[in-house]
């Protein structure tokens, strides 16, 4: 279990979660706030129930999933209906770099924030 | 173009079917095909959500499906059916025979299911169900991404979830 009320799970395909983690970790070292879930092998009800779990073992209210119309952004988006928890999709490593180094911020504008960094950290630059 | 797959998957709308399938077969519509689904409009907002703009998501009950059918394989871009059970498609393909193949793309753990495949757990009830469907002619194969082998209906009953 986190010891942290910013605890947040990072769920996703294969091992986004454990590695995007370890970046975060590598960039901020808080790694340990961010408990990592993967999808593999589960049903979307399996999935539903493993974010429930989680949710519930480490005091998070911020879920953020990796594909949008993934099937981990999907569940979670359905425990939105239950449960007080803010979900985010289509996360990427500025997004988390971004919450993990914001803690002093509500926790609604630390996710909603993310999203904005997330945005904006996405440039194409092209050679001549 | 008309339905390309008819997808039996637990998750139903999701990475795999919007990108894995959808960019290489050129997707332009997906049929889901569930009762309770069809009945809840939170649900099917849930579904949309990640499915892009330029594709067009049909809900739809078993008996709906069976009347459309037609109309959906007659449509002109390709498109793929999914139910996340065996159950809901066997009830499809009895109530609107003509369906040639059926795709097994993600059956997941439960009690009482045995592991086949990485993705694919069956109950030996469902094992049944899938025999007496091939034996009434419709191709039972496994794959979950386009990028994988086809594993015929026959390969799959007799893995035991290692290989």
């Amino acid at each position: 279990m986190t010891n942290n009320d910013r605890a947040a799970i990072v769920a996703g395909h294969g091992d986004f979660a454990t590695g995007i983690i370890s970046a975060v970790d590598r960039i901020t070292g808080c790694g340990e706030l961010f408990v990592p879930m993967s999808n593999a092998g589960l049903g979307a009800e399996a999935i539903e129930q493993r974010l429930r779990e989680l949710l519930a073992e480490h005091h998070a209210q911020v879920i953020f999933a990796d594909l949008a119309a993934g099937s981990c952004s999907i569940a979670a988006c359905r425990l939105v209906r239950e449960c007080d928890v803010i979900v985010v999709t289509g996360v990427n490593l500025p997004a988390l770099v971004f919450y993990a180094t914001h803690q002093e911020l509500p926790l609604r504008e630390a996710a909603a924030q993310s999203v904005v960094r997330a945005s904006s950290s996405i440039r194409l630059l092209a050679g001549k | 173009m008309s339905v390309l797959l008819y997808r039996i998957d637990d998750r139903l709308i999701h990475g795999q079917v919007v990108v894995g399938w959808g960019q290489p077969l050129g997707l332009g519509f997906i049929v889901l095909v569930d009762d309770e689904v069809a009945a809840s409009e939170w649900e099917q907002e849930l579904y949309r959500m990640g499915v892009p703009p330029e594709m067009d998501v049909y809900f739809s009950t078993v008996d709906e499906a069976a009347r459309e059918l037609a109309r959906w394989t007659a449509d002109p871009r390709p498109g793929i059916l999914l139910t996340a059970d065996i159950d809901t498609m066997c009830r499809l393909l009895r109530k609107a025979p003509g369906v040639r193949a059926i795709n097994l793309g993600g059956i997941h753990h439960r009690a009482g299911r045995v592991q086949r495949l990485r993705y694919i757990y069956l109950a030996p009830a469902e094992e049944e169900v899938l025999r007496a469907i091939e034996a009434s002619g419709v191709t039972v194969t496994a794959r979950d991404v386009p990028a994988a082998r086809a594993l015929p209906l026959s390969d799959v009953l007799t893995r035991d979830g290692t290989s």
